[in-house]
């Protein structure tokens, strides 16, 4: 009976030793990149005691960090997710030529290095330009001011929300809306009473993971930053400030921050994942 | 090669799957096991393939027992009902697959290799399609890769599960054919598993019919559907009209009027007969009275529902197509063949197993006999 | 003859009933348009401004193409371990039932979640040779931080989630009938992983890899601060075109930018190459 019932699972499945070591391949593996990290982040932040921490994350530069990355997450993520949803609509909803294409584009981003997302406003608005010096002329700085971050963090995340509506709505199909309209709402109706509540676990999905990038962005916005304290400095930016002056508490402090947005993340993530299953 | 099933049981957790089954199939047969989902045949099947393990009881392949034995030694061909070809492979490799993975001291070389998968693609008449991937081929030619592969391990017995059942109606009928063909030509014991009475009866040389994990009946196509030994039976084979009578008198009655029909039994009793199998009487003799509640027509025939006897009980009839019956209100009419079984065998699976020791107790009727008894009365 | 006429012109898009179709592919054209497509094609116009020659001396400076090595190699290594591991853990996630699964599965999205220079930092405090793990390492003569090698830990980091999450639903839709099916031909355990599950993977697998290389020779937050960043042996090409813009030389900064550009399309053009053909063959994307 027991040899059995051993050589049946053999077809399907590993012996249990097999099983056993991958699985401690996998945890090892995972708490060597991913566990320890985290681990290090709060330890260090907490080095020097609650204390300490509170003192690092009032400090008028870090505050000043902390309001510019909301400021500029709360311009970003909303604006990528209004073109989310308007690119998801078209391309869901509609048969057009190129369509694959666009698709190609809005994923661009992804593959393009947070660097050159940068250096592409620097060489727009930078003092070289045509566009930058005529701005000036008129006194709006894009370049090292809130602008430019706000428009290299648009760059980077810009794909998030269309990326999770546009596979979502084309599953969904149009027999929804069609219902909608021969029963005789508007096209503005049918989105808001129809459409919304179809896609709204996706939309927010997305816009989860946008704004957790628009938030720890560093690469593209350290190239148009300028890094002027308390005034360009984002959080990751000052992050990096604090750790090249070695100031290495306070750099954990404000980092252990994001950390906790990171968890939040996740931990939403899972949750509409499992309403998704539902 | 024989198989033999000897008192196997099988449970999923709390859920048996298999109460106690024993069967025979002899070498070279062509089995059908039938039933509706849930009644355990597809489990019957991976049991015997070794996909499966027994809760209790015994799989023999001739005369040596089986369940030891693991999967990849039992040289059993089993076609999935959704094929489970390699989709990365081609046909030809799907094919060679099972001779390519043999140890090497029993693995025949490469050319051999692909010498025997192409006469297996030729067998399944897939010539020119060897180097396709599976996606690229209809769901009928998957079927017969999933065959030519399986039979390239020149199994000791063919299994399959549902073979037809995700193709078309008329890919279905080719199919059906053409596999009668191959196990008459290759004599493969070959086993496969169905839902499809039609598919069951015209393919098989015996049928297992099988309900709530256990074999209600095995026989030839002819036995049964002309000789079901169950109620189940003979709903699930064929069409089935059936009416609570009691005997006695040596007749059958309906709600205390005269059938017509002799029987020299007593007691409560169900009798089956089937909607084409029945005669009109329009001379008065007893027989049975219908409300002709509604008329449709079918291929051949006109298709009458009807409520019979003082208790309205709904059974459905046949007619030709340009019998006035067809426009009238009532209609009389006695089955030509019928079967009767006793009435407490009829409680859906509730006391099956005492319905299974009685079964004998009255034998089955045929119209040769007793009705001709009533012939000249009637006509 | 109508419905020759009709079905014969040219459509830009198919007629529907739903409306919307103008307000979105417009705004959404433009929106493109304005945020990538205008800025990046002023990347390549400032680069065909510089000339060819200039641009040919820009981009084979010997720094500049050990910068590009670097980035490159360490990209393609880091993919590779990940490829390795990615495996094992969408395995063990999809075949395993075991407590905590969800919190493992949740937590693979951390590169994703996690800010990279909070990695970078993180990461060069636990490899630097006084930190937990490079003390370890230097107990065995390995130095980690502030080395090439520190490149790759970063990038199997954050290259991690796109082998595991790519693998994973595939590894799901797995039918188990076609393991099933192997094992009545006679294939053993290892038959059917090597030969039947990995083969039915690989364009994942290298979709996965594409995916991990790519963010890989691009990425900057989490690197710089493990590297060490020692131009001509940890410096990497996207540092470098932070470096000549700081020294005002967007000649160079753009010649640089450039050439990471083409790569990136480059292996967006793998990737989607690497679908097609999947879609094409198998059925499946």
């Amino acid at each position: 009976m027991a040899d059995q019932t051993i050589s049946i699972q053999s077809a399907t499945a590993e012996t249990p030793l097999v099983r056993l070591v991958l699985m401690a391949i996998a945890f090892l593996f995972l708490a060597l990149f991913l566990f320890l990290p985290l681990v290090v982040v709060v330890s260090e932040a907490f080095r020097n005691g609650v204390g300490a921490w509170f003192q690092a994350i009032l400090d008028p530069d870090a505050l000043a960090s902390i309001r510019l990355t909301l400021l500029v997450a709360a311009i970003s993520v909303p604006l990528n997710m209004v073109f989310g949803v308007a690119a998801a609509w078209a391309i869901a909803k509609f048969e057009f030529r190129g369509k694959a294409f666009l698709i190609t584009l809005i994923d661009l981003p992804f593959s393009v290095s947070p660097v050159i997302s940068g250096l592409v406003y620097v060489l727009l608005f930078g003092s070289g330009s045509v566009l930058g010096p005529w701005l000036k002329g008129w006194g709006i700085e894009i370049l090292f001011a809130v602008p430019g971050i706000t428009l290299a963090t648009i760059f980077v995340t810009f794909p998030f929300v269309a990326r999770e509506l546009i596979p979502l709505m084309q599953d969904q199909g149009s027999a929804d809306e069609e219902a909608a309209l021969s029963l005789g709402a508007s096209g503005w109706q049918t989105f808001l009473h129809v459409t919304l509540p179809n896609i709204r676990w996706g939309l927010l999905y997305g816009v989860l993971l946008c704004n957790a990038r628009a938030m720890g962005e560093f690469g593209a916005v350290s190239v148009v930053s300028g890094h002027i304290r308390g005034l360009t400095d984002t959080m990751p930016l000052h992050i990096e400030i604090l750790y090249n002056e070695y100031n290495f508490a306070a750099a954990f402090a404000v980092a252990s921050l994001l950390v906790g947005l990171a968890l939040v993340t996740l931990v939403l993530k899972t949750a509409i994942e499992r309403r998704y299953a539902d | 090669m024989d198989l033999g099933i000897q008192n196997v049981s099988k449970a999923f957790g709390a859920t048996a799957a298999l109460r106690d089954i024993s069967l025979a199939i002899h070498a070279g047969e062509l089995i059908a096991l039938l039933g509706p989902s849930g009644s355990g045949k597809t489990t019957l099947l991976r049991l015997i393939a070794g996909l499966e393990s027994p809760t209790a009881g015994q799989v023999f392949f001739g005369d040596e027992e089986a369940s030891g034995k693991p999967i990849q030694q039992r040289q059993v061909g089993f076609v999935f009902q959704h094929y489970a070809l390699f989709r990365h492979m081609t046909v030809l490799e799907n094919v060679s697959f099972g001779l390519s993975v043999r140890p090497r001291e029993s693995r025949p070389p490469k050319r051999e290799i692909e010498m025997r998968a192409m006469d297996l693609i030729n067998m399944v008449q897939l010539t020119g399609l060897e180097r396709r991937y599976p996606a690229q081929l209809s769901g009928g030619q998957r079927q017969r890769v999933a065959l030519a592969r399986a039979m390239a391990i020149e199994p000791k017995v063919l299994l399959l599960d549902e073979p037809f059942g995700a193709l078309d109606a008329q890919v279905r009928k080719d199919l059906r054919h053409w596999l009668r063909e191959i196990h008459d030509r290759t004599g493969h014991t070959t086993v496969f598993v169905t839902h499809d009475q039609e598919e069951a009866l015209e393919l098989a040389d015996r049928v297992v019919v099988m309900n709530e994990g256990q074999i209600e009946q095995v026989g030839s196509p002819d036995e049964v559907y002309d000789h079901p030994a169950a109620p189940f039976v003979h709903r699930f084979i064929g069409e089935a009209s059936e009416l609570p009578v009691h005997l006695g008198q040596g007749q059958i009655w309906l709600g205390g009027q005269p059938t017509g029909l002799a029987s020299d039994q007593i007691g409560l009793a169900l009798l089956f007969f089937r909607p084409h199998q029945i005669e009109l009487v329009d001379d008065g003799s007893p027989c049975l009275v219908g409300k002709i509640i509604a008329s449709r027509r079918m291929a051949g025939t006109r298709r009458l529902d009807l409520l019979v006897g003082s208790g309205g009980h709904h059974v459905e009839v046949d007619v030709p197509i340009d019998h006035p019956a067809g426009q009238q209100d009532m209609l009389t009419f006695r089955p030509k063949v019928w079967t009767l079984f006793p009435e407490n065998e009829d409680e859906a699976g509730v006391r099956r197993k005492e319905a299974r020791e009685a079964r004998v107790v009255y034998p089955r009727n045929r119209s040769a006999g007793p009705l001709r008894q009533y012939e000249p009365s009637c006509s | 003859m109508t419905a020759t006429v009709q079905s014969s012109r040219w459509h830009f898009r198919e007629p529907g009933v739903i409306p919307g179709f103008r307000l979105t592919f417009g705004f959404a054209v433009c929106y493109l348009s304005l945020v990538i497509l205008i800025p990046l094609s002023g990347l390549v116009w400032h680069s065909s401004n510089l000339g060819w020659d200039a641009f040919w001396a820009l981009a084979s400076d010997p720094r500049t193409i050990a910068a590009l090595k670097i980035s490159f190699g360490s990209a393609v290594l880091a993919a590779l371990i990940n490829t390795v591991f990615g495996l094992v853990v969408a395995w063990v996630l999809v075949r395993y039932r075991f407590p905590g699964r969800r919190i493992v599965d949740a937590v693979v999205d951390l590169p994703f979640a996690l800010p990279t220079a909070v990695a970078g930092i993180a990461l060069a405090t636990l490899y630097a040779p006084n930190g937990m793990i490079g003390a370890w390492l230097a107990d065995f003569g390995f130095k980690v931080a502030f080395t090439p090698a520190g490149i790759v830990v970063a990038l199997v980091f954050i290259g991690l989630p796109f082998i595991v999450r790519t693998v994973q639903p595939v590894l799901e839709e797995v039918d188990r009938e076609i393991e099933e099916a192997a094992a009545t031909l006679g294939a053993s355990r290892l038959d059917i992983v090597r030969r039947v599950l990995l083969p039915g993977l690989l364009p994942a697998i290298l979709t996965g890899f594409a995916m991990a290389m790519a963010r890989g020779i691009g990425e900057y937050g989490s690197v710089i601060f493990i590297a060490g960043n020692i131009p001509y042996v940890s410096e990497i090409a996207p540092l470098l075109i932070v470096i000549r813009l700081e020294e005002f030389n967007y000649a160079a900064a753009t010649a640089v930018g450039v050439v990471m550009l083409s790569i990136s399309f480059l292996m967006l053009l793998i990737i989607n190459l690497i679908q097609a053909w999947s879609r094409g063959r198998f059925g499946h994307g």
